[in-house]
């Protein structure tokens, strides 16, 4: 069934605007109320590693949902990427080693 | 562009390469939509008007499955709850900025440009916060659109052997060294992967967000066991 044309936009519209409203949140208030605490600016320190690796090992451990080490290819996949990211901390050496690398290990195996 | 400032340009080359990852992902958006029903100006609405990849796929997808609009936008909010984070974490770059600057930045704040500007203005007390961060959210805005067109218009051409929305797990891969550059980090991320793998079971995508958080946490407790 294709949804109606104004649902759709009413959707897009109000995912919109509360999208932008959870970004200018701490950026639009941010000098007009008080001060983000310490602890709570030491906390954040930690929020680019923890939202990468939230990202990143669920997209290369599981398949079809529940956790797979043998046979996955995309797993190996991402060994040969994380070695050459490690090495060269290249985001293009990176996308090239573990795209290459997937698709020559479902070529090959 | 000549005339822009220096760390404009300076963004834009640092975020070039990720352009390869967010191209392909926006076939992928592009297409989904069409998929689902929604005409190109839909499709390319829904890009420019929301951009946050992640959520969109899945209202697509749950749009495709029958659900009402409101479970749909509610779906797609709950998945967007990091950019409170992205945000709270950016706020004191932009404390002594006004409303004009903020809310483009605010509107470019998508994983990739948050990542990367975190991980600079982290390293680089003096790189310009304005320019720099548009240098690397213009191009990231520019390449998501045209890669949904592409997807709206002839995503249904992509071999189904070419593994295109891996590049996205690639640019944050590759990202993930700079991030890890002490050992609190270090925990932080291997608890936030953990629980994220752990929690991938619930609803609403909300392993992302609750590896997020646990991944912080963690982080917090490391941080005060080695330098109290």
């Amino acid at each position: 069934m294709t949804p109606a044309d104004a649902v759709v936009w009413a959707i897009i519209v109000a995912m919109g605007i509360g999208t932008f409203a959870l970004r200018f949140s701490f950026i639009g208030l941010s000098g007009y109320v008080e001060d983000v605490p310490p602890w709570l600016e030491r906390a954040l320190r930690f929020v680019p590693a923890a939202v990468i690796a939230a990202i990143v090992f669920p997209a290369l451990v599981l398949v079809d949902g529940s956790v797979t080490v043998a046979g996955n290819d995309r797993l190996l996949a991402g060994a040969v990427a994380a070695a050459v990211a490690w090495r060269t901390e290249d985001i293009l050496a990176t996308i090239v080693a573990g795209m290459g690398a997937l698709l020559v290990i479902q070529t090959v195996l | 562009m000549p005339g822009l400032p220096a760390d404009f340009h300076a963004g834009a080359r640092d975020v070039a390469p990720t352009l390869l990852a967010v191209f392909p992902f926006g076939i992928v958006a592009g297409a989904a939509a069409v998929d689902v029903g929604f005409s190109l100006l839909q499709a390319l609405g829904m890009s420019v008007i929301v951009i946050a990849g992640a959520s969109q796929l899945a209202a697509i997808a749950v749009l495709g499955a029958g659900a009402p609009a409101v479970v749909v936008v509610f779906t797609a909010l709950v998945i967007n709850l990091r950019h409170l984070m992205y945000s709270a974490s950016l706020a004191p770059e932009y404390r002594d900025e006004p409303v004009r600057v903020r809310a483009p930045v605010a509107y470019l704040l998508v994983d990739q440009v948050f990542v990367m500007a975190a991980l600079k203005f982290d390293a680089d007390a003096a790189v310009d916060r304005r320019w720099y961060y548009f240098g690397l959210g213009v191009p990231i805005w520019l390449t998501w659109v045209a890669g949904t067109a592409v997807g709206a218009v002839a995503g249904a051409a992509v071999p189904a052997w070419l593994p295109i929305e891996f590049a996205v797990p690639m640019v944050f891969l590759a990202l993930l060294a700079p991030a890890v550059d002490d050992r609190p980090r270090a925990v932080a991320a291997v608890v936030g992967g953990t629980v994220a793998v752990a929690g991938a079971g619930l609803p609403l995508n909300l392993g992302l967000p609750a590896g997020a958080l646990g991944g912080v946490l963690a982080g917090v407790v490391a941080d005060s066991w080695w330098s109290p």
